[in-house]
């Protein structure tokens, strides 16, 4: 969350023949207000993402409270946890069952960069889901409270649409 | 000859606009339903009170990757969501909304209602099957045992319905409770004292027909994956989504037309489409407020509950109906 100005995809695809600039912005719009996570958590992160949508602070405000049991149905992976090498494959799996366009959501330290488990002899544990998968947002935090998976979803919106619903707050 | 033509096109094109736009903004009132139940607010960013989440999501729907799984029988895999929308949108060719607003009233509206909605069962089943995938097919079984235990007591209470009234015609059904709300079925105690029971058994059971909680073994997330269609992604999975609204629709007003006297007002204030659609749409909030509410059966519990419960009663209140008809 530590970017400022990301371009948006739209510039990023090169320039077909024929443009369909205006669709394309409604598709990016469409898919930007109605992502759905998929169901599954790896550790305790996933708790605080069970209490964001929840009473107190409710991602269905955003239209992202739909939590699809099944991938195929999933827009976006949020690795909430740490990443066993046991539990890699099926991670991986999960990824390549989602239908295009996906995106991942990688949250707390753990799935950064191994967090608290990187330290000299480890043997169990990935270091960070960035190592097999292509993650789009980054959500620091031991574990990251509500607010801060709110805001990577915003931030993922803006990922997409180039356009952010909030202005950014400012570190005092 | 164009006349008829034309009245035709009108129809279909009502019917499926009514069934599509129903589906739409039911997912809403669902989500927003679940927000006020649960004690949030619900969608609310995208448009005024989120208005603008069901035209979002369809487009993220569209726009997604059509996944045909390798393995898969792709003619099931392919008509089972079209199945599931189909008999949902034939079921509207015969509802009364009103006196004159009926696409085409049968003589045997209601015989054509559950042949259609019997084809419903078959979608869950060619999904299952045609998905190669052990948890579809499971939970497909799931739906389609329930589907036929509460079918049994469902056409038995609606034959004590034709019965009292002597006509399989929705419109006479309707017409014959049109006197004043203490002739709706569902207050004629003289015609049958059990008729509250009946309209409960009904309501029941169109809750279960359509697979929603607390009856949803379908879809139990839980054991099933997402249940029946778990290999579905894009517009295949969003066509289960519509068929599942349409059929609650369908639901509400069958209970409407058989039980709480169709267009018939308490008090004429509106004209009596807009009492009906007051009726369907309560039907449908009561829906929603249930499956929000109570949490979700077992299937030992869900066929008990048919097999040794609703299926006596309503059989004893069918034998006690004729018992008084013929009496009286």
């Amino acid at each position: 969350m530590g970017t400022q100005n990301i371009p948006s995809i739209d510039t990023e695809i090169p320039s077909a023949l024929v443009q369909f600039a205006i669709s394309d912005k409604l598709i990016n719009l469409g898919r930007a207000n109605s992502l759905w996570p998929l169901t599954f958590g790896l550790a305790c992160c996933a708790i605080e993402m069970m209490a964001s949508g929840a009473a107190r602070f409710d991602i269905s405000r955003f239209g992202a409270e739909v939590f699809r049991p099944s991938p195929r149905q999933s827009d976006v992976m949020i690795v909430a946890g740490t990443i066993s090498k046991k539990m890699l494959p099926a991670v991986k799996t999960l990824y390549d069952q989602m239908p295009e366009p996906k995106w991942v959501i990688a949250m707390g330290n753990c799935a950064i960069s191994g967090g608290p488990f990187v330290f000299e002899g480890q043997y169990g544990i990935v270091e960070g889901a960035d190592t097999f998968l292509p993650v789009d947002v980054y959500i620091p935090g031991c574990p990251p409270r509500p607010e801060a998976l709110i805001e990577g979803i915003i931030e993922l919106e803006h990922k997409i649409t180039g356009w952010r619903r909030w202005p950014k707050v400012e570190p005092v | 000859m164009s006349l008829t033509l034309i009245n035709v096109l009108f129809a279909v094109v009502a019917a499926i606009g009514f069934a599509a736009l129903n589906a739409a903004y039911l997912v809403w009132c669902e989500r927003k339903g679940a927000g006020f139940f649960q004690r949030r607010p619900g969608p609310t960013e995208n448009g005024p009170w989120g208005l603008l989440q069901p035209p979002v999501d369809g487009i993220k729907l569209m726009t997604k990757q059509l996944i045909i799984p390798g393995g898969v029988d792709k003619a099931f895999f392919m008509v089972a969501p079209v199945l599931a929308m189909f008999p949902a949108i034939m079921s509207f060719v015969t509802i009364p909304f009103s006196e004159n607003i009926v696409a085409h009233n049968m003589d045997i509206g209601v015989l054509m209602i559950f042949a259609f909605a019997s084809m419903g069962s078959m979608s869950l089943l060619l999904a299952g099957w045609g998905s190669r995938n052990k948890y579809s097919l499971m939970s497909s079984v799931r739906a389609v045992s329930q589907s036929i235990a509460y079918e049994i007591p469902m056409l038995i209470t609606v034959i004590t319905v034709v019965m009292i009234t002597g006509s399989m015609d929705l419109k006479v059904i309707v017409e014959d409770q049109t006197a004043g709300f203490w002739q709706w079925n569902v207050f004629a105690l003289l015609k049958s004292p059990l008729m509250p029971v009946s309209f409960l058994i009904f309501f029941i059971c169109s809750l279960a027909e359509t697979n929603r909680a607390p009856f949803d073994l379908g879809e139990a997330e839980s054991e099933l994956v997402a249940g029946f269609h778990t290999e579905y992604s894009s517009m295949g999975f969003g066509l289960f989504f519509m068929g599942e609204y349409a059929n609650i629709v369908i639901g509400a007003c069958l209970t409407t037309i058989l039980f709480l006297g169709g267009w018939g007002c308490p008090f004429g204030l509106l004209p009596g489409v807009w009492w009906f659609l007051l009726k369907v749409y309560l039907l449908i909030f009561t829906f929603i407020w249930i499956r929000w509410t109570f949490p979700r059966t077992t299937i030992y519990g869900l066929l008990n509950l048919s097999w040794k419960i609703l299926i006596p009663i309503s059989l004893f209140n069918l034998l006690l109906t004729a018992g008084l008809l013929k009496v009286f």
